[in-house]
C-alpha cells in the first residue's frame, strides 16, 4: 500500500491501519459494494473481464481490508482483473473515487489493464502479459535484504499465469532465496484464456507443484468465501518453516453472478442492459 | 571490455550500496573477484533471464540499481518483453549488460551472436544503447551509462585502442581521426578494423567518427559538416543493417541535408501516460488525419 491510506481522506499511519482491519461480517458488506460496482463499471464501459474479476474480488477485499499493513506491496499478475483491481483501491481510498469515472475512456490512467505509467497510485506495475508478476513481486520481497524495509508481498496469479514458464523460473527463485516475506495466490478457477484449464493445460496436482518447488502451501477450498480464505493464510502463517507461501483459492469464474459462473465467454464479453439488470437483481436479492 | 567492465562495476559497487549486479549464470573467469568484493549484492540468478530482468525492475523500482549481465543475446531476447514492459514501459533504472555484442562469442555460433539487439532496443520507449568502441572507452561508457537513471544496455565487445589515436572522453558521437577523402562513422569494436583499413591503404585520410549511444538524441554539428565537406559517407557496425546505425544516421541526414525535404512521421509512445482506443494513440502520436494533413501542409508550402 503506497498511496494515501486505507479510507479516503484518512492518512495511512499504523494507527489507522488498526481499525482498518475488518471482520469477516464487514468483509461481506464491503464486497458487495465492490460486487455492485464492478458490475455498474463494466456496464457503463461496455466492458468485459467481468468473470475474471468477480473471480478474485473477494481475495482482493480480503488482502486489502484484513491482511495487507502499511508497506506492503502487492502485484496482479493477472491485469485483466484490473477492474476489481481499480474497485478495491478506491474503496480503499488509495485511489480517488471518481477515477472510476474515466474507466475505459479516452484519455484514461483506468484502461482494461493497469497502466504502466507508475502514475496512478497503489499500482506499482502494470501487468496484462501474463508470467511477470511472480518474479517482480521476488523483486520487492527480495529488495529488503538491502534496503532494510520490512513488508510482505502479496502476488495473484491466474491459471494461465501458471502455464507460463517464467513463473516457475521465479518460483525457483522464491523458493532457493527463502522469501519468507512473500505469498503467491493462485485464483484457481479453472478457466483460461481458450477452455478449461484441466483440458487446455492441466495445472494438477497444481499444490504438490507448488509444494515440490518448496512453498509452504494451503488451500482454500471455497476461494470465494472469506472464512475459507481466512482459514488458509492462518494455515500459512502457522508455518514456522523459512519459505515463500502459495495460497491456492480454489474460486468460481463470475462468481457472485448465476449466469457467469464458470462460463468462458465471461472472460470477454460486456453485458447486455438486460443481463446487467438481471445480475443486479440476483446480488440484491442474496 | 569483460575485464575492464568488472574492475569498474567493483570501484562502483564499492562506493555505492545500491548497485546491485545479478548474472544469468555467467562470469566464470571473469566476474570472480566482482562476486568477492560485492558479496550478497552479487546475485547468480540461475539461467534465468526473464525472472532476472523483471526482479531487476521490481529491484530498481525499490531505489536499487541493478545491472543484469548474461551474454548478449541472452540478456536481450530471453527476456524481451520483461524488457519492453517492467524496464522499458516503466522507465526504470535498470542496466543490462550483453557481452560478446556483434559476433563476439564468435565459434560459438548463432545462437550467442547478437546482430540484431541494437534495432530491438533502440526502437524501445526510454532505452538507451551505449557501446564502447575499445577496452580503453569502456570505463566512460559505464560512467556515462549510470549517470542516465533509465533503462540502459551496455554493450560490450573486444578490442585495444589503435596505436597512436588520441582517445577523447566519452560522449554519443565522437570524431576519432581527421581526412578530406570520406567521412566515416562506426559504432563499436568494429571500427578497429576501419582505421587497420585506413593503415592498410597508405593512410588514407579520412574523418573518423565513433558513435557510442543509440537512439541519438542529435547528430553532432562537426559530423554534419563532415558529410558536407567530403560529400562521401560510410557507415559501418556489427549489426544489420535493418534498425542499426547506418538507418539511425540516414534518418537524421535525410531531415538536415540538402537532398530534399523530408518528414517522418512515427510512433513517439505514451507521451502522456494515458490509454484510450487507436484512434486516440494515434491522436497522440500526431498520426491521426488532421496531423497527417498538417505535416503535409508543412512539407508542401511552407
Amino acid at each position: 500500500m503506497t498511496a494515501k491510506g486505507l479510507f479516503p481522506g484518512v492518512p495511512c499511519d499504523m494507527d489507522t491501519i488498526e481499525r482498518c482491519v475488518m471482520n469477516l461480517k464487514e468483509l461481506e458488506v464491503l464486497r458487495h459494494e465492490c460486487l455492485r460496482e464492478v458490475l455498474y463499471r463494466s456496464r457503463e464501459a461496455n466492458a468485459g473481464h467481468i468473470g475474471t474479476s468477480l473471480s478474485c474480488l473477494d481475495i482482493l477485499v480480503y488482502l486489502y481490508f484484513n491482511r495487507m499493513r502499511e508497506g506492503d506491496r502487492f502485484v496482479l499478475s493477472k491485469g485483466h482483473a484490473a477492474l476489481a483491481f481499480y474497485v478495491v483501491l478506491s474503496k480503499a481510498g488509495i485511489i480517488d473515487a471518481s477515477l472510476l469515472d474515466t474507466f475505459y475512456a479516452n484519455g484514461t490512467l483506468l484502461a482494461a489493464h493497469p497502466p504502466c505509467s507508475r502514475r496512478l497510485p497503489g499500482v506499482d506495475f502494470g501487468t496484462g502479459s501474463l508470467g511477470h508478476g511472480l518474479s517482480l513481486a521476488n523483486g520487492f520481497a527480495f529488495s529488503g535484504h538491502f534496503t532494510g524495509r520490512k513488508n510482505n508481498v502479496y502476488c495473484l496469479l491466474s491459471d494461465g499465469d501458471c502455464d507460463e514458464g517464467s513463473t516457475w523460473e521465479a518460483a525457483l527463485f522464491a523458493a532457493h532465496h527463502r522469501l519468507e516475506n512473500l505469498t503467491v495466490i493462485v485464483d484457481n478457477n479453472n478457466l483460461q484464456g481458450f477452455g478449461r484449464t484441466d483440458e487446455v493445460m492441466n495445472l494438477e496436482p497444481l499444490a504438490d507443484k507448488w509444494r515440490s518447488f518448496n512453498f509452504s502451501v494451503a488451500v482454500a477450498a471455497r476461494g470465494n468465501d472469506f472464512a475459507s480464505i481466512d482459514a488458509a493464510f492462518a494455515e500459512l502463517d502457522r508455518t514456522e518453516e523459512k519459505k515463500p507461501r502459495c495460497l491456492i483459492a480454489r474460486t468460481v469464474k463470475g462468481s457472485g453472478v448465476s449466469f457467469m459462473e464458470n462460463r468462458l465467454e465471461w472472460h470477454y464479453l460486456p453485458m447486455s442492459d438486460e443481463q446487467y439488470a438481471r445480475a443486479i437483481e440476483e446480488i440484491e436479492r442474496t | 571490455m569483460r575485464k575492464e567492465f568488472a574492475q569498474h562495476i567493483e570501484t562502483i559497487a564499492r562506493r555505492d550500496p545500491n548497485v546491485i549486479f545479478l548474472t544469468g549464470d555467467l562470469g566464470f573467469l571473469a566476474l570472480e573477484s566482482l562476486r568477492s568484493a560485492m558479496g550478497d549484492r552479487f546475485i547468480n540468478s540461475g539461467v534465468s533471464e526473464q525472472n532476472m530482468v523483471s526482479m531487476a525492475a521490481s529491484l530498481a523500482y525499490e531505489g536499487l540499481t541493478p545491472l543484469c549481465y548474461s551474454i548478449a543475446p541472452f540478456a536481450v531476447f530471453r527476456p524481451a518483453e520483461q524488457i519492453r514492459v517492467d524496464v522499458c514501459l516503466h522507465n526504470l533504472n535498470v542496466k543490462l549488460v550483453g557481452n560478446g555484442g556483434g559476433f563476439g562469442y564468435g565459434i560459438m555460433g548463432a545462437t550467442h551472436h547478437a546482430i540484431e539487439d541494437l534495432a530491438f532496443l533502440s526502437s524501445l520507449q526510454n532505452m538507451r544503447c551505449v557501446v564502447p568502441f575499445c577496452n580503453e572507452d569502456v570505463r566512460g561508457a559505464i560512467d556515462a551509462m549510470m549517470e542516465y537513471k533509465g533503462p540502459s544496455y551496455l554493450r560490450l565487445g573486444f578490442g585495444p585502442k589503435p596505436e597512436g589515436t588520441e582517445l577523447p572522453a566519452f560522449l554519443p558521437v565522437r570524431k576519432l581521426a581527421s581526412g578530406d577523402r570520406a567521412t566515416i562513422v562506426g559504432i563499436g569494436p568494429v571500427l578497429l578494423n576501419v582505421f587497420e583499413a585506413l593503415k592498410r591503404g597508405g593512410d588514407i585520410a579520412c574523418d573518423v567518427f565513433a558513435v557510442s549511444e543509440l537512439p541519438l538524441a542529435t547528430l553532432s554539428p562537426e559530423l554534419t559538416e563532415s558529410v558536407q565537406k567530403t560529400g562521401k559517407l560510410l557507415t559501418i557496425e556489427e549489426h544489420v543493417r535493418r534498425g542499426g546505425l547506418g538507418e539511425h544516421l540516414a534518418a537524421f541526414l535525410l531531415e538536415s541535408a540538402a537532398h530534399c525535404k523530408s518528414t517522418h512521421l512515427s510512433v513517439a509512445g505514451y507521451p502522456n501516460g494515458l490509454y484510450g482506443n487507436q484512434a486516440y494513440h494515434l491522436e497522440v502520436n500526431n498520426l491521426s488525419p488532421d496531423a497527417i494533413l498538417s505535416e503535409i501542409k508543412k512539407l508542401t508550402y511552407e
